[in-house]
């Protein structure tokens, strides 16, 4: 899996003109699109396949997982960019992957003290963080060419976009599993949340697929090709709302 | 003079899709008719309910692909899925198995990949394994046949119990599927694969009822049935005969090796032949023309495959019956068979060179 993001740097071709230290103003917002939509990891990217779809069983799981991996995210991002001067080019990535294995320590220690349930429900996933090629990918494709704050920033988004493909896949496969939501939040958010289990639908028998692995790669299909048609119908919505318009002048459009 | 030019193959029936649908429908009446003389009405309700959720997914999602419903619908390939799925499910299953199964089976497996002819996987087996492995409790509570049951089951007991779950006298479906010693029957498979786990051999475990005087009591006559039409089907020319040959040829072989190296702890091939889905799936299953292979060779081959791993599943595997596993994995094999067993044109040499 991280040899697919690591021989392909350019995971995001837009960032390569933006080495000036000046900041555009569009470029926060951006980086924001790019990171939660258009460039999402989870859903275009496609990176970092294995956590997403094993630990996916249950909301809490992908809301730990989804915070951990922001967490290093950022950390990873904002490390590597303020070391950028000093990577000799022909080590980086083993030195990006001890940033990151670093940082992934750190987390697994703290989920290890602080939230032992979900530490342990996740298992070997959280220290296989370090493998995540969403990590990495980010590391050599925008960090390391890019100043803090700009790669701290995309480290949030990249991570928040992330988390959310997590969320949206643990709630629908603890849904149609369990018919449950928010279960076990007490392991991660602490004894308050015991409350929060809300038992949407009672089942005579749960939904095993969707709790089995073959269900992740499904709901995950379905999550790929409903985002695909939302952009297929905006797509449309747009070239017929600037048909008009082409008439008088030429478009260039930037692919980004 | 002018000739009509066509090209080949040229000696093949001239039927539509719609008149060879209904022609395999019409063969899967003998089976269904034995099914339904052992083990009572719970098939037949099993097939009406998933025909009609298989229609009724098919006509939704037409519209919603802006089809024409009536032409595509009246090719009766949703009915005829819904026929092999609801042969396939237990007599008193739940009504929402079969519900689940269909709408699955026609929204995901067939319309999302495009339809009739475009679908890469068997719709009805892509259903029952969601089925098997999401409800695995209600997908092998198989009834025993009708004369081995405690309870009389009628038409309206067997309504009942699909859609509520327990007979009008509050028997439930465990209950129900109990004999006169208060042990649960299973299918012949299943006994079998139970009684060798716990260390009889295949002689003792042929003791029980299950197992009538034959092979396996009223599920051989299920599988001559389907056998029968699938032979009227060969004769008709619906289906090419090669695939089931190879399939039984192919489970003969590979049974007869486990019985010859341990005759103890493997059935007989006459019992593979006769038990399970086999016969339904020689003939009804991996026939099927667009999920299988296409070259003449290759459904030798993809017949072949799908036989060694029914043997392979029966005798190793967690579950009891592999028609429905195999057929898939063989499904997903399909492209690669057709890439080595492309026929040679005719004027060129083999491998494609003139």
């Amino acid at each position: 899996m991280a040899d697919s993001s690591t021989d392909t740097p350019n995971v995001n071709p837009g960032d390569e003109t933006n080495n000036t230290v000046d900041t555009k103003p569009g470029e926060y917002r951006e980086l924001v699109w790019q990171g939660l939509w258009k460039n999402n990891p989870g859903l275009v990217q496609l990176l970092g396949l294995c956590p997403l779809l094993a630990v996916t069983t249950t909301f809490t799981n992908a809301l730990g997982l989804g915070l951990a991996t922001l967490f290093v995210l950022i950390c990873s991002n904002a490390t590597v960019s303020a070391i950028r001067q000093w990577v000799p080019k022909e080590v980086r990535i083993p030195i990006f992957v001890l940033i990151i294995a670093a940082f992934v320590t750190c987390v697994q220690l703290l989920m290890n003290a602080y939230a032992y349930g979900i530490y342990q429900s996740l298992g070997i996933f959280l220290p296989l963080i370090v493998t995540n090629c969403a990590i990495i990918g980010r590391a050599e494709a925008y960090a390391s060419k890019n100043p803090i704050k700009q790669a701290s920033f995309d480290g949030l988004m990249m991570g928040i976009g992330f988390a959310l493909v997590l969320l949206v896949l643990g709630s629908v496969r603890e849904l149609l599993g369990q018919g449950t939501l928010f279960d076990g939040a007490h392991l991660l958010l602490g004894d308050w949340a015991k409350g929060l289990t809300i038992q949407v639908v009672e089942f005579d028998s749960q939904f095993l697929l969707a709790i089995l692995p073959p269900g992740a790669f499904i709901a995950m299909g379905f999550l790929i090709a409903a985002k695909n048609a939302i952009d297929n119908r905006q797509a449309q919505k747009l070239a017929k709302s600037s048909k008009p318009k082409e008439i008088e002048r030429v478009r260039v459009n930037f692919e980004g | 003079m002018a000739f009509w030019i066509a090209s080949s193959p040229h000696n093949h029936i001239q039927a539509k899709t719609p008149a060879l649908m209904r022609l395999v429908i019409f063969a899967t009446l003998p089976g269904i008719l034995a099914q339904w003389y052992f083990f009572g009405w719970g098939n037949l309700l099993q097939i009406a309910l998933a025909v009609s959720f298989c229609v009724l997914t098919e006509i939704t999602f037409l519209a919603i692909r802006d089809k024409n419903i009536k032409a595509q619908i009246s090719d009766y390939s949703a009915v005829l899925t819904g026929v092999l799925i609801g042969i396939s499910i237990p007599a008193f299953a739940p009504w929402w198995i079969a519900a689940i199964g269909s709408v699955f089976a026609i929204a995901v497996v067939k319309q999302l990949y495009g339809g009739l002819g475009y679908n890469l996987f068997n719709p009805a087996m892509a259903a029952y394994v969601l089925l098997l492995v999401s409800f695995p409790v209600h997908m092998t509570a198989w009834a025993p046949v009708s004369d081995l049951m405690t309870q009389p089951v009628g038409l309206f007991d067997t309504l009942w119990l699909i859609f509520t779950g327990f007979s009008s006298d509050g028997f439930s479906v465990e209950q129900i599927r109990m004999n006169i010693d208060g042990i649960t029957m299973a299918t012949p498979l299943d006994t079998l694969k139970t009684d060798i786990g716990r260390g009889l051999t295949v002689k003792e475990s042929f003791n029980n009822p299950v197992f009538g005087e034959f092979v396996s009591h009223g599920w051989e006559w299920v599988n001559l049935g389907f056998l029968i039409g699938g032979l009227y089907l060969i004769a008709k020319k619906a289906i090419d005969w090669r695939l089931p040959v190879s399939f039984l040829t192919g489970l003969l072989v590979f049974t007869f090796i486990g019985y010859v190296v341990s005759p103890d702890s493997s059935a007989s091939t006459m019992f593979h032949w006769l038990s399970g889905g086999t016969m339904l799936g020689a003939f009804f299953i991996i026939t099927d023309p667009v999920s299988g292979s296409t070259t003449a060779k290759g459904r030798i081959v993809f017949a072949l495959l799908i036989a060694l791993l029914v043997a392979v599943i029966r005798k190793f595997g967690g579950y009891p019956d592999a028609i429905a596993f195999a057929v898939l994995l063989a499904n997903m094999a399909v492209p690669l068979i057709d890439q080595y067993t492309r026929p040679r044109t005719y004027g060129h040499k083999q491998g494609g060179t003139s």
